[in-house]
């Protein structure tokens, strides 16, 4: 299952609890009508245990997702098989190198010569694997990992004017 | 009349002819602007030949017309609630519409007549550097509109804060600071107030930092050895726009407030969680905008850090306090559900909903997937439409209501049955689109996502059936509207 799969389904879920619990108290809101102190006392109790499972769901997991972080390490420009320069452009790409090998580790270093672009990377199924900006007089590091090998599509991820959606380029990985 | 239960409820009170001015202008430019996002997924569909230039005009159109109108909505909302409290400017109330008008214009001429299409974002240097797609003069009027604009919601919310001040002794006090931090017994300030005071601070931080790069743009494009960093532009960028585009909900919201507790008989008291609540929201509106620049590698970790997790913290007001308290508030209380009270109720099931898929999209590492995909407009289509837009035809709907006893009429029932099927449907195939990769902001689609954005297209279809619905109604009840006289058919079966 791809990332963006997991991604998918757990919004699902907490989209539907949502409309679930709506559905069920707009289908309770008839009928006898409380005196609303008492509901209100037990509805409180309710909020409290509501907002303590969030703040130990939601927090923690939050915090243990900075534990992953997509950004290059401090030693990447060491460690990476291949370190690659981008360079965006109205409206194409610049890339020093475009073939890989399965297996290897790339540094992208990417920039722009005019206004901003995004630098996405899309797999044989047009399935996005990582993307970085391109920025005018800033460089922004990207490592990605070629597992696959095959013919990876370069898309711009940043609005960059006219021609941006045929800012189209290819970066072929073979065995 | 029976005597109302619930915040600032006295008699149940028409609306002045500037705050129906507002309502009907928003009514007619979401509907048009709704037209306006259908035909771009239809061109990305390939239903029809776009020409990518006027597709990308149309996308700054809608992106840059749906905030602003999404403000005078809901400046209509809180201004209406809000001057049952404190004294505002009826002067500036209007100013700020014909400010808006006159911006409005300005936006339009540029972009369809000089054909400028840098998106609303307008981010630095793209408005400079077209490539003789359009000139520095439309460029100019584009960002002197958004200027304009800006001027007008300004000058609303330093009067709001003046009113604000002149009520209750400072903006701080109509927070409700002493009570929480300080000890202070006093009665609490109603939720209009807080409401309102806290839209007022975040807007006002982020209408000065718009301003500031709208201008630094004008004079990057008459002196182009003014260069700007293009880091800190996007900074500016992005904290304006998702300050004045968030805090649309948080005026919005107080129809929600303001009326489910006269469908339902039950007051929507202010207590010390809810000015918490409201207090939290003010900081973390101003300290979240990080999360926009999670692919702005260079930008300091800590920073991206607090993006991230800012987002996780943001949920828990919208959550435990807005949308368990409108639950609270309408179980078993007997309602008598109209399509007013039914909008109102299930916006903040959107409101709710849509927070899900953002704040997900605010993990880093999420962001590196879908950063810049379809996700993004799944989710803020999701708060905005099911959300915001919900409210607003939620108070309009109510505002046109002639009596307590008048039923739905068929027509109704279908307009919302049309808004919440094409409104489901367009934002879970945006988010459906935004799990297969398909970026945002495309003219040219690849063969492969073209089929599903052909069924998005039908249910926008739908989404813009059911809004021209509600708006056409509302405009023809623009006299009940003004008028003052109970709307609310008390709940049925009380048992004391």
């Amino acid at each position: 299952m791809t990332q963006q799969s997991i991604i998918w389904l757990i919004s699902l879920v907490l989209m539907l609890g949502v409309l679930i619990v709506f559905s069920y108290i707009y289908l309770k809101s008839g009928g006898h009508r409380d005196d609303y102190t008492p509901l209100q006392v037990r509805a409180y109790a309710i909020r409290t245990v509501f907002f303590l499972v969030l703040l130990f769901v939601l927090v923690p997991t939050g915090l243990y997702l900075l534990t992953d972080l997509p950004y290059p390490d401090i030693d990447a420009l060491e460690s990476a098989d291949r370190v690659v320069d981008v360079t965006g452009h109205q409206w194409r790409w610049e890339i020093s190198e475009t073939e890989f090998k399965t297996g290897q580790t790339v540094l992208f270093r990417v920039g722009s010569a005019d206004v901003n672009h995004g630098f996405g990377i899309y797999d044989n199924n047009l399935r996005l694997v990582g993307q970085t900006q391109a920025m005018p007089g800033f460089i922004n590091t990207m490592q990605h990992t070629f597992d696959r090998p095959g013919t990876y599509k370069v898309l711009c991820m940043e609005y960059c004017g006219t021609a941006h959606h045929g800012m189209i380029s290819e970066l072929v990985v073979s065995d | 009349m029976s005597e109302q239960v619930g915040n600032t409820m006295g008699p149940d009170e028409g609306a002045s002819p500037w705050v129906v001015a507002y309502l009907a202008t928003s009514g007619l430019v979401f509907v048009l602007l709704m037209l306006f996002g259908s035909a771009m997924r239809a061109g990305q569909a390939g239903m029809h030949d776009m020409d990518a230039a006027l597709f990308y005009e149309i996308m700054t159109a809608h992106g840059i017309g749906m905030i602003g109108i999404s403000a005078v909505a809901g400046a209509a909302i809180m201004w209406h609630f809000l001057s049952r409290v404190v004294n505002l400017s009826v002067g500036i109330f209007k100013a700020n519409l014909i400010l808006f008008l006159a911006g409005v214009a300005m936006i339009l001429g540029s972009i369809f007549l000089g054909k400028y299409h840098s998106a609303w974002t307008f981010l630095y240097p793209l408005p400079g550097q077209s490539m003789g797609m359009w000139t520095n003069g439309a460029a100019a009027l584009f960002l002197s509109g958004v200027l304009v604009i800006g001027v007008g919601f300004l000058l609303l919310h330093l009067d709001i804060g003046r009113a604000l001040i002149a009520h209750y002794g400072s903006v701080g006090r109509a927070m409700g600071w002493p009570q929480l931090f300080a000890g202070d017994k006093s009665e609490l300030p109603p939720p209009v107030v807080v409401a309102s005071g806290m839209a007022t601070i975040a807007n006002i931080v982020g209408l000065v930092a718009g301003a500031t790069i709208l201008i630094m743009l004008l004079i990057n494009l008459y002196q182009p050895g003014f260069v700007i960093n293009a880091l800190f532009a996007k900074n500016l960028t992005y904290f304006f726009g998702h300050v004045f585009a968030n805090v649309t909900i948080y005026m919005a919201v107080i129809a929600v407030y303001e009326l489910l507790p006269r469908y339902t008989q039950r007051p929507w008291k202010t207590s010390k969680t809810f000015l918490l609540s409201w207090t939290a929201s003010t900081v973390l509106v101003l300290i979240i905008y990080p999360h926009h620049l999670l692919m702005d590698m260079v930008t300091p970790t800590w920073m991206l850090a607090v993006g991230h997790i800012v987002g996780y913290f943001n949920t828990f007001p919208i959550l435990v306090v807005t949308a368990f308290g409108s639950l609270m508030i309408v179980y078993k209380s007997g309602i008598k559900w109209d399509v007013p009270s039914r909008l109102l109720f299930f916006s903040l099931c959107g409101w709710a909903a849509g927070t899900m898929p953002a704040f997900i999209d605010g993990t880093i590492s999420v962001n590196y997937v879908m950063h810049n995909t379809l996700w993004v407009p799944g989710h803020f289509h999701t708060y905005m439409m099911l959300g915001l837009v919900a409210m607003v035809f939620g108070f309009m709907s109510y505002l046109g209501k002639e009596s307590p006893d008048e039923a739905d009429s068929w027509l109704d029932r279908l307009a919302f049955g049309l808004f919440m099927i094409g409104g489901a449907g367009l934002v879970l195939i945006f988010l459906y689109s935004g799990k297969m990769s398909v970026v945002r902001r495309f003219a040219g689609y690849q063969p492969e996502w073209q089929g599903i954005t052909g069924l998005a297209v039908w249910f926008a279809l739908l989404t813009v059936a059911g809004s021209a619905i509600f708006v056409v109604k509302f405009l023809t009840r623009l006299g009940a509207s003004t008028r003052d006289a109970p709307r609310v058919t008390q709940p049925k079966a009380v048992a004391v």
